[in-house]
């Protein structure tokens, strides 16, 4: 899936670099490597352009892992993992 | 069940309607499974792999004979672990010795439609009979969804119902429509290249009103659990909890089970002649088994609290707040609950790696579960440390808490070497994922506990009984055969064969510090390791009951052997694993004897290297 930057090129970021409790609308879910299983069931639990998403917690030791809320439900993802998915600040 | 009625009911299985549970993990399925077929289950393993299957029956109110399988959870039919490809083959009917079901029942969390919907319609893709329960539909009602059935029966082709798992009478309206319909019409049909995301949010748009998007008591708790700070405090205060109460209320239970063991093995000695039979029901099997059912009280209580854990939807935050130091010591999060409970005993912690789904993290927290220091370790700790290391104090120590503490110490760092090098070393090097879901908090049913908690107590005393049973009996025929010769002095024991290999194994354990009487005793304390004390007592021909010997023993020990014997049969027991129960359990949770034999052999290399380095560098120090 390619990354899209045809409206808001600026202002995208990686999931793992938003702050706290701040919202955002996911534009892309991006392959680390080629048929990347773990991106692939990102897009199966839910992380699909134009979902809302929020980080609301992260782990006491290097702030990994990031606690996600998207839509009804809460995920635990690594840093790593979160990184595969691009967001732009919606607020 | 006696024969007579065995007969129709196995009969009946064969025209009965085949009915398949599926769901997003966390959906209340297998709350929904024991809702409906109570204590009528069978759990056993899907051919060639180590997925629990579990199987059900029940009768609908009208008499119609239901075979239930509740499949894996799953959050997609591409699968990311042998349990989702279980799902996948059983609903597409291609699993080994599988038929593929009449009905599919699909059970989504009615709070969570936004994620269990999409799985619903890769399910409705198939083409197969299925009907969609709205489980949890109490819960959602409470929030203020509302969801329009007959819109939703509309969209997808197929009945639609409301179940509540957690209630008597939850499943009524599905059991009504399973009498009604039985095999259902398969779903509308869906494109297969067709947009799920988009097709869930029209399906939403169109049936659910939702006013609120999340649980504000969730959001509250995770506030405080989820705390860098305060969420490790609550975590280590959990814990602490578990291992006061497991300990403590073990106790009791324990305590009667070595009085019961002593009082059969007592009267079984009084009735039956002397002889070989007395031997082997005395000496062999009661007091073999003995030792090893002694510890099911602290395994069950391990299990009532896992499992409590688990429903609560609390063992998930642990490991999102533990996975970070876990995966530095290449394990994931959800190891640490398994690796946790093994300090109590080995064997609840390796069944409890059923929560990891990714087989290798899996694998690597089975092999290092042995290295976490059991309370079966205790006797032998307690019993050389008394004997050998001074009762004084080092600065404000006590020294013989120091090297207690230090055999913990080396157990762990052990563990984090070995989970180190099967990942340095793994073949598969593809990234391992956590992508854990933290599901909504829930009270713990007690039914569902039960269940639980009877299926681990029956797998632990059947299929591992079994052949903790058939190592017992080994034991026994290895140390009590041949009879010493006519006026042999020595115990009866050194003439046996378990003598002879323990004299023969001296050669090998010689460079260790190990005298033949250790090497007899470590024939018999393969049993369990407390079994060790009793044994050497057996060897050094010690008479007294098992208390008084321990303290005679203490004594004789320490005149006889060196501190480097001592400190090396120490390490020894840091690593090895001498304990059938233990191998049992790797075998049956891996389905692999190949990997049982792994562990063993690499748990006795490493114990040899360990006591060798502590003997030899006592040996260079004094």
């Amino acid at each position: 899936m390619q990354i899209s930057c045809i409206h808001s090129f600026i202002i995208d970021m990686r999931l793992s670099e938003l702050p706290r409790h701040e919202a955002a609308v996911i534009s892309a879910v991006e392959d680390a490597r080629e048929g990347d299983h773990i991106a692939g069931r990102l897009r199966d639990l839910g992380f699909v352009p134009g979902e809302p998403v929020k980080v609301l917690a992260s782990g006491p030791i290097g702030a990994d892992p990031l606690l996600v809320q998207i839509g009804f439900t809460r995920f635990a993802l690594r840093r790593a993992e979160a990184a595969r998915v691009i967001v732009a600040p919606s607020a | 069940m006696s024969a007579a009625i065995e007969v129709p009911v196995a009969a009946a299985t064969t025209d009965s309607l085949r009915v398949a549970l599926v769901g997003n993990p966390n959906c209340g399925k297998t709350a929904l499974f024991n809702l409906l077929t109570g204590s009528r289950q069978k759990v056993a393993n899907y051919a060639g792999v180590t997925v629990e299957r579990k199987q059900g029956r029940l009768t609908t109110p009208q008499g119609r004979e239901v075979l239930i399988l509740d499949l894996p959870g799953a959050y997609s039919l591409t699968p990311a672990s042998p349990d989702e490809a279980i799902t996948r083959d059983v609903c597409l009917g291609t699993a080994a010795g599988e038929s593929a079901p009449d009905l599919i029942v699909c059970v989504l969390d009615a709070t969570n439609l936004r994620l269990h919907l999409r799985f619903a319609l890769e399910v409705a893709r198939l083409g197969r009979p299925m009907l969609v329960a709205l489980n949890m539909s109490d819960a959602a009602a409470r929030r203020g969804i509302v969801i329009d059935k007959a819109k939703l029966e509309a969209a997808l082709g197929v009945p639609v119902v409301d179940t509540i798992a957690v209630r008597r009478g939850g499943a009524d309206a599905l059991l009504k429509l399973l009498d009604a319909h039985g095999r259902t019409q398969p779903a509308l049909p869906i494109a297969p290249d067709a947009d799920l995301h988009a097709e869930v949010n029209r399906l939403l748009n169109a049936a659910v009103t939702m006013p609120r998007r999340t649980d504000a008591r969730d959001d509250l708790i995770d506030r405080w659990v989820l705390h860098p700070v305060a969420g490790l405090a609550i975590l280590a205060v959990v814990l602490f909890l578990i291992f006061q109460a497991v300990f403590a209320w073990a106790a009791p239970f324990q305590d009667g089970i070595d009085a019961g063991v002593a009082f059969l093995a007592q009267h079984l000695g009084a009735i039956l002649p002397d002889g070989l039979l007395k031997s082997l029901l005395v000496d062999g099997i009661v007091a073999g088994l003995g030792g090893v059912i002694v510890f099911l009280p602290q395994i069950l209580f391990l299990f009532l609290f896992i499992l409590a854990l688990e429903e609560s939807g609390y063992l998930p935050r642990a490991a999102f707040l533990l996975d970070r130091l876990m995966v530095g010591a290449g394990l994931t999060g959800r190891s640490f609950i398994p690796l946790l409970s093994s300090f109590a005993c080995a064997i609840p912690g390796i069944m409890a790696t059923r929560s990891i789904q990714d087989p290798r993290d899996r694998l690597t927290t089975i092999m290092v579960a042995p290295l976490m220091t059991c309370s079966a370790r205790l006797p032998v700790y307690a019993l050389l440390i008394s004997a050998f290391v001074p009762q004084r104090d080092v600065w404000l120590f006590n020294l013989q808490g120091l090297v207690l503490f230090a055999l913990y110490i080396a157990g762990i760092v052990g563990a984090l070497l070995v989970s180190w090098v099967m990942k340095r070393f793994s073949r598969d090097k593809a990234e391992q994922s956590l992508l854990l879901e933290l599901p909504s908090y829930r009270m713990p049913r007690v039914r569902d506990l039960a269940i639980g908690l009877w299926e681990r107590a029956t797998i632990f005393l059947r299929r591992v009984g079994g052949i903790i049973l058939a190592l017992t009996v080994l034991l026994w025929f290895l140390s009590t055969f041949p009879a010493p010769p006519d006026g042999a002095t020595g115990p009866a024991i050194d003439y046996s064969f378990a003598g002879r290999i323990g004299q023969a194994m001296e050669v090998v354990f010689a460079p260790i510090g190990f005298n033949w009487q250790i090497c007899i005793a470590l024939i018999p304390g393969l049993a369990a390791r407390e079994v060790a004390v009793s044994a050497l007592a057996t060897v050094y021909a010690l008479s007294a009951t098992s208390e008084a010997a321990a303290d005679q023993l203490g004594g004789l020990i320490a005149q006889q052997w060196s501190l480097a014997t001592a400190l090396s049969l120490l390490a020894w027991y840091v690593f090895a694993p001498q304990c059938i129960a233990t191998l049992a359990v790797i075998r049956r949770e891996t389905n692999s004897v190949r990997t049982m034999v792994i562990a063993t052999t690499y748990l006795f290399a490493l114990a040899y290297l360990a006591a060798f380095a502590a003997y030899r560098i006592t040996l260079a120090l004094s």
